[in-house]
C-alpha cells in the first residue's frame, strides 16, 4: 500500500489540491479566495492530466531525428486537454473577476453574506 | 453522404457566429440576426429529425477527417434532433414574448451583449445534444455556464449581480467535477470520444478491474450535472437566477439550459457507461432520493412565496426532481418518461414566465400575489397562457404535464422497489402543486381589492396604463404558440413517446 502511494504521487497531490480547491470555492465567504479555490481546482486537475499523459523515459512529442515510432514520445492528448483547459479556466476567472469588481464597486465588500445583507437591505428601502 | 447530414454542424456554427458578428452590431439588428439564427437552426435541427425518422437509424459525423479514436465527431439520431428541435421552438418563443422586457430592463447601448449570449446559449446547447466526444461537452458546458451567466446579469440590478456570482460558484464546482470526471475516464479506458469509451468501459467491468474508479467516475460525472441543473440539495441559486433575470433569460434558464445538462448526463449514461453499469453502481438510487426530495422540498418552498416569479422558480425545483426521479427509476420506461418530462417542463416553465409577464404589466409592474389579483381580466390573453401553463404543471389531462405524470406513474410500476414511493410521491406533489397554482390562479379571476392594485383615477393615466397593459404583437404570437406547443404535446403524445423510445434505442 505504502509503496503504491509513493509511485502516484502526481495523481494524489493533485486529489487533494482538488478537494481543497473544491472546498474553497464552496465554502469560503469572500469572493476573491472563492477565485483562489476555483483555480487551484481546476489546476489540479491539470496536474492530474499532465502526470497521467507523462511516460517515464519517453521524449516530447515532436518530431526529433525521423523517429516515427509512437512508442519513442509521450501521449500528446492530455497536453492538449491541458491547454484547452487553461483557456476554459482562464474565461471563467476573468468574468468571475469582473462581476467581483462590480460588486466590489456597488457595495464596498467582498464578504458573500455581507453583500447578500446589504443587497437585501437595499430592496427594502423604497 | 447527403446534404442534410451536414446540418447538426451547420447549426452550431451558424448560431456562434451570429454572436460573434453580434458584437458589432447595434441592438436591434443583433436582435434580427438572433432571431434568423434560431429560426434556420431550428428549421434545421427539423430537417435532421426527418432524416432520421426516414433512414431509421443515427450517424457519426467525423470533424477534420480524423478517424474514430482522435478526432472529434457530432452525432445525430432521432432523440437529437428530436430535442434540438423542441429547444429551438421553446427558444424563439422566449426571445419572441421577452423582446419588450429585454428593450425595458437593458441599457440601448448593451442590448446587443444580451443577443450575443443567447446565440452563444444555443450554439452551446446544439453543441452538447449533438457532441459525441466528451472534453467537446466540457468545453460548451462552460460556454453556457458564461452564456446563462451574461444572461443573468445583464439585467444589473444588485439582486441579479448576486444571483450572476452564485450561479458562478454553483456551475463552476459542477464542471469541476464533471471535467475531474472525464480526466478519470480517459486515465481508465485511453478515450473521450463516446463509442469506444463505451467498449473500453465495457471491457473493464466485465474483466472486472477499475471496480473503484468506474464508480468514482459515475458518482462524479452525475453530480457534477446534477450541481449544475439544480437538483436539491444543490438548487440554492435557483430562486434567485430565475426569479430577478429578465424574463427572457429566465424562460431560457429553467426552460432549455438546466434540459441541456440533463440530456448530456443521459447521454453519458447511455453512450459512454451502458446503462446496466449505472444501475449497478446504485448511483441511480442516489438520483432517485434526492429527486423525490426535491419535488417536495421545491413545492413546499413554492407554497410559502408570495412573489410569483419566485414561486415559478421553486416550481422549477420541485420539476427538475420530477426528472431525476425518472432517471432515478433506472428503467427504460423510467428514462423515456424523464425525457418526456424534459420537453413538457421546457414548454410549460417557457410559457409560465412569458405570459406572466403580461400579468404584471397589467398590474403596474408589481409581482406579488396581492397586486396580481384580477390581473386575469385586466390582460385576458396572459392570464389564458397563464392559466394553461399552471394547468398543465398540475397535471391536467389534454395538457402536457398530464402525459408526463401519466409515464411517470406508469413507468414505476415496473421497478417493484421504488413503485410505492413514486406513486406517494407523484400524488403528494401534485397535490402540492395545485395548492400553489390554483391560490393564485383563483387569485387573478378576483376582483381586485382596495389597497392593493387601483386603478388610475384620470383618463390620461388610464390610458397611460392601459397602454402599458396592452401586449404587443410579439408576445401574443408567443403567448398562443406556447399554448398550442402544450396541446400538441399533452393530445399528440403517442408518437412523441414512440420517437423517444426509438431515439433511445438509437443511444445503445
Amino acid at each position: 500500500m505504502s509503496a503504491d502511494m509513493l509511485l502516484n504521487l502526481e495523481e494524489e497531490v493533485s486529489m487533494v489540491l482538488f478537494g481543497v480547491g473544491f472546498t474553497m470555492l464552496l465554502l469560503h465567504r469572500n469572493l476573491i479566495k472563492k477565485i483562489m479555490g476555483m483555480n487551484i481546482m481546476d489546476t489540479a486537475i491539470y496536474l492530474f492530466l499532465a502526470a497521467k499523459g507523462y511516460i517515464e523515459g519517453r521524449m516530447v512529442p515532436i518530431l526529433t531525428d525521423g523517429i516515427q515510432d509512437a512508442s519513442a514520445y509521450i501521449n500528446p492528448v492530455p497536453s492538449g486537454l491541458v491547454l484547452t483547459g487553461i483557456v476554459v479556466s482562464v474565461s471563467t476567472t476573468a468574468l468571475m473577476l469582473a462581476l467581483t469588481i462590480r460588486l466590489y464597486e456597488r457595495y464596498g465588500s467582498l464578504d458573500l453574506d455581507q453583500i447578500l445583507m446589504l443587497v437585501k437591505k437595499e430592496e427594502e428601502q423604497p | 453522404m447527403s446534404f442534410v447530414q451536414n446540418f447538426p454542424f451547420f447549426s452550431i456554427i451558424i448560431a456562434m457566429f451570429s454572436g460573434i458578428i453580434s458584437s458589432v452590431l447595434p441592438g436591434k439588428k443583433a436582435r434580427a440576426l438572433s432571431v434568423a439564427a434560431i429560426t434556420v437552426t431550428t428549421l434545421m435541427s427539423a430537417a435532421v429529425l426527418g432524416f432520421c425518422m426516414g433512414t431509421g437509424e443515427s450517424y457519426t459525423y467525423m470533424m477534420g477527417h480524423f478517424p474514430a479514436p482522435w478526432g472529434n465527431e457530432i452525432r445525430a439520431g432521432v432523440l437529437e434532433g428530436l430535442t434540438a428541435l423542441l429547444f429551438g421552438i421553446v427558444m424563439f418563443l422566449s426571445v419572441l414574448g421577452g423582446m419588450r422586457d429585454v428593450a425595458e430592463d437593458i441599457e440601448p447601448s448593451k442590448q446587443n451583449l444580451f443577443y450575443i449570449m443567447i446565440d452563444l446559449m444555443l450554439s452551446s446547447l446544439l453543441a452538447l445534444i449533438y457532441t459525441n466526444d466528451l472534453f467537446t461537452a466540457y468545453v460548451f458546458v462552460e460556454i453556457n455556464t458564461i452564456a446563462g451567466c451574461g444572461l443573468i446579469m445583464v439585467r444589473q440590478t444588485g439582486r441579479s449581480l448576486t444571483a450572476a456570482i452564485r450561479y458562478m460558484v454553483m456551475s463552476s464546482l459542477g464542471s469541476g467535477l464533471f471535467l475531474i470526471g472525464l480526466s478519470l475516464l480517459y486515465d481508465v479506458t485511453g478515450q473521450l470520444l463516446m463509442s469506444p469509451a463505451r467498449t473500453a468501459v465495457e471491457k473493464i467491468v466485465a474483466e472486472g478491474s477499475y471496480r473503484i474508479p468506474v464508480l468514482v467516475i459515475v458518482a462524479v460525472v452525475s453530480v457534477g450535472l446534477a450541481i449544475k441543473s439544480g437538483l436539491f440539495p444543490f438548487h440554492s441559486w435557483i430562486p434567485d437566477t430565475y426569479g430577478y433575470a429578465t424574463p427572457t433569460a429566465s424562460a431560457v434558464l429553467s426552460g432549455l439550459v438546466s434540459k441541456g445538462y440533463i440530456f448530456l448526463l443521459i447521454k453519458f449514461f447511455y453512450r459512454v457507461m451502458a446503462p446496466l453499469n449505472v444501475i449497478h453502481s446504485h448511483i441511480v438510487n442516489v438520483l432517485f432520493i434526492f429527486g423525490v426530495a426535491g419535488m417536495m422540498i421545491g413545492s413546499l418552498r413554492a407554497i410559502m412565496q408570495t412573489d410569483t416569479r419566485k414561486m415559478i422558480a421553486y416550481s422549477s425545483v420541485a420539476q427538475i426532481g420530477y426528472i431525476y426521479m425518472g432517471i432515478g427509476l433506472g428503467t427504460q420506461a423510467g428514462m423515456i418518461a424523464a425525457i418526456f418530462h424534459i420537453f413538457a417542463h421546457a414548454a410549460t416553465k417557457a410559457l409560465l414566465f412569458i405570459s406572466s409577464v403580461g400579468l404584471y404589466k397589467a398590474s403596474g409592474g408589481k409581482t406579488d400575489f396581492l397586486a396580481l389579483r384580477g390581473a386575469g381580466y385586466r390582460n385576458r390573453l396572459a392570464g389564458i397562457g397563464f392559466l394553461v401553463g399552471a394547468m398543465s404543471m398540475v397535471g391536467f389531462p389534454m395538457l402536457s404535464g398530464f402525459i408526463s405524470k401519466l409515464l411517470f406513474a406508469t413507468s414505476a410500476l415496473q421497478s417493484p422497489h421504488k413503485m410505492l414511493i413514486t406513486l406517494i410521491a407523484l400524488a403528494v406533489s401534485t397535490v402540492l402543486n395545485a395548492v400553489y397554482f390554483l391560490r393564485l390562479m383563483i387569485g387573478l379571476y378576483r376582483p381586485a381589492r382596495s389597497g392593493t392594485y387601483v386603478e388610475p383615477k384620470d383618463a390620461k393615466a388610464r390610458a397611460e396604463a392601459g397602454r402599458e397593459a396592452a401586449n404587443p404583437w410579439a408576445l401574443r404570437i408567443s403567448i398562443v404558440c406556447f399554448v398550442a406547443l402544450n396541446l400538441i404535446l399533452g393530445l399528440f403524445s403517442q408518437p412523441i413517446v414512440r420517437e423517444i423510445t426509438e431515439g433511445l434505442a438509437m443511444f445503445e
